[in-house]
């Protein structure tokens, strides 16, 4: 395959950066012992999981026992809810507050507490896709145990006003959880600034490893066992550590830190001429609010055409992009994210989501700026929505 | 790409007969855009032979793909015998499709039936009802996420 392709799917996973594999190596084969043995092999790789841990404490500002790998960030949105739940309903508290537009390892967890006896609140967003901290204010009743929001969304890329939120839990002595997945690494994350009592991350979506992840817990906050075995992560996940994991995720997190300032200002401006150029196309719109927006996030609905077709076509040109239609995800409907937009579903199915990274270039850009518009044009000049939209027998929505 | 057969890629990428005819003998529209699917049909019927047929359609790889091998499929024949097109040999016909994406190919087989319909119901032509059954676009959609 000799084609150049240009990758901005970086918000479904990253490749990894030399920083990640070089740190990850070593404990393949060298550095291979279990972390629970007593011999010096097992304790090398004992001390090496610490490392990892207080790495990654200090990058969150937090304390490295408030630190606990896990495979990833499903995995870590899964235990953090369950366990706030269950914990508030020994308290008699069983009622859960969270936006309508979360990661599905959220709104699914959030929707078997539901058959469990618990009852969920789920805050509209407006139609950038923001709420606003009062809002869960508002929403805060005697018994809720729980309030979890996302930090950035992972579809439309808006950034959510989470140290506000966290104040008003804090104030309020309710949990505050967030899904982190998509801001840490990328955007200044500090959970005692920013009020969070737990914390989801995922290593592949900043350029560490697929298959491991974190929850940070707030000392004062209980986090309940769900894998039960062994004493790993001091009882609250058995099985034998991931340290070739942890110790490249902590890698990599260091490094998308070190370099945060500068990877998101490329990325601001690769993604803002990206914006500029493809609303060019018409009855094209900007999804998600423009000025608190992840920096490498791009989301656009082109109407009359279909999110899948347009995919299949940029990915013929070396594009590899995402969708929220409904034909991507394998459901009648699109995404649950456009639809808590407002945006009507068949605007909604020709979504396009380029999501980029410090490895995106100039030339990316241009390449996406001359195939995009083309294949637009070539969908719609098939598209019987379209012919109708422009003979005028509906209205345009966009 | 191993979404879809090779065949489907290639009928996605360079469709068969897409476009209008300006004065169709019949015209048949399925699907609805809130569903993300919608074919509409264009045929061009002499002494119940179709002479000539070409389509658009608003949807997935999967949807173009069926369209275009269903016009394939059913050019040149007899009206009879595009009745008896099935949504089994359009999808046999790409090499297969997807388990959630086969509902592309009953949208094409009724675009097609709808079609003629509009051709029998122009023309004051009788025919047998129970060969255009109505459907629900809703409900051939009742495959599941996974």
């Amino acid at each position: 395959m000799n084609k150049k392709i240009v990758y901005v799917d970086n918000a479904a996973t990253t490749a990894m950066s030399d920083v990640a594999v070089k740190a990850m190596l070593p404990y393949l084969q060298n550095f291979y012992g279990n972390p629970s043995s007593l011999h010096t092999i097992g304790q090398i790789a004992k001390e090496e999981l610490d490392k990892a841990r207080k790495k990654i404490a200090e990058l969150l500002n937090c304390e490295e026992r408030e630190v606990y790998f896990t495979s990833g960030g499903s995995e870590s949105d899964n235990q953090a809810i369950r366990s706030a739940a269950l914990h508030g309903a020994k308290k008699g508290k069983k009622h859960i507050i969270t936006t309508v537009f979360e990661h599905h390892a959220v709104l699914h967890t959030l929707k078997k507490l539901q058959t469990e006896g618990f009852e969920v609140t789920y805050l509209p967003v407006d139609c950038n896709g923001l709420i606003k901290a009062e809002d869960v204010a508002k929403a805060i009743r005697k018994d809720t145990a729980l309030v979890t929001v996302m930090f950035a969304n992972n579809e439309v890329g808006t950034v959510l006003p989470v140290a506000e939120i966290g104040e008003v839990c804090r104030k309020n002595g309710v949990v505050f959880h967030t899904d982190a997945v998509q801001a840490v690494g990328h955007i200044p994350v500090d959970v005692k600034a920013q009020n969070i009592d737990m914390l989801s991350l995922s290593a592949h979506k900043f350029h560490g490893p697929k298959g491991v992840g974190a929850i940070y817990c707030r000392k004062q906050i209980p986090l309940y066992t769900f894998v039960e075995g062994g004493a790993q992560e001091r009882g609250k996940r058995a099985g034998t550590e991931n340290l070739a994991g942890a110790a490249a995720m902590a890698a990599a997190l260091e490094d998308a830190c070190l370099n945060m300032r500068k990877n998101a200002e490329k990325e601001r401006n690769l993604r803002d001429r990206l914006i500029e150029g493809l609303l060019k196309i018409p009855h094209s719109k900007l999804n998600g609010d423009f000025k608190n927006r992840l920096p490498n996030n791009v989301n656009i609905c082109f109407e009359g055409i279909e999110g899948e077709s347009l995919l299949l076509l940029l990915d013929a040109k070396g594009i590899c992009a995402s969708s929220g239609s409904a034909c991507t995800s394998g459901s009648l409907d699109p995404s649950h994210v456009l639809l808590a937009l407002g945006l009507p579903h068949e605007v909604a199915h020709g979504s396009l989501r380029l999501s980029l990274s410090e490895y995106n270039t100039e030339e990316d850009v241009e390449i996406i700026l001359r195939e995009t518009p083309e294949i637009v044009e070539y969908l719609r000049s098939i598209s019987p929505v379209w012919e109708s939209l422009e003979k005028g027998e509906k209205p345009h929505l966009i | 790409m191993a979404l879809y057969s090779e065949k489907v890629m290639d009928h996605f990428t360079n469709p068969r007969n897409v476009g209008k005819i300006e004065d169709a003998d019949g015209i048949g529209e399925v699907g609805n855009a809130k569903c993300g699917d919608i074919m509409k049909m264009y045929l061009k019927i002499e002494n119940d032979v179709i002479t000539d047929v070409k389509f658009n359609t608003f949807g997935c790889g999967s949807a173009i793909a069926s369209s275009s091998m269903a016009t394939e499929l059913i050019k040149g024949k007899p009206l009879s015998e595009a009745l008896t097109l099935t949504n089994k040999a359009v999808a046999e016909a790409l090499d297969g499709l997807p388990a959630h994406k086969l509902h592309c190919s009953v949208l094409a087989e009724e675009a097609i039936r709808a079609a003629i319909k509009d051709y029998y119901d122009k023309n004051g032509i009788a025919y047998d009802k129970s060969q255009f059954p109505e459907h629900d676009a809703e409900e051939e959609h009742s495959f599941t996420e996974d």
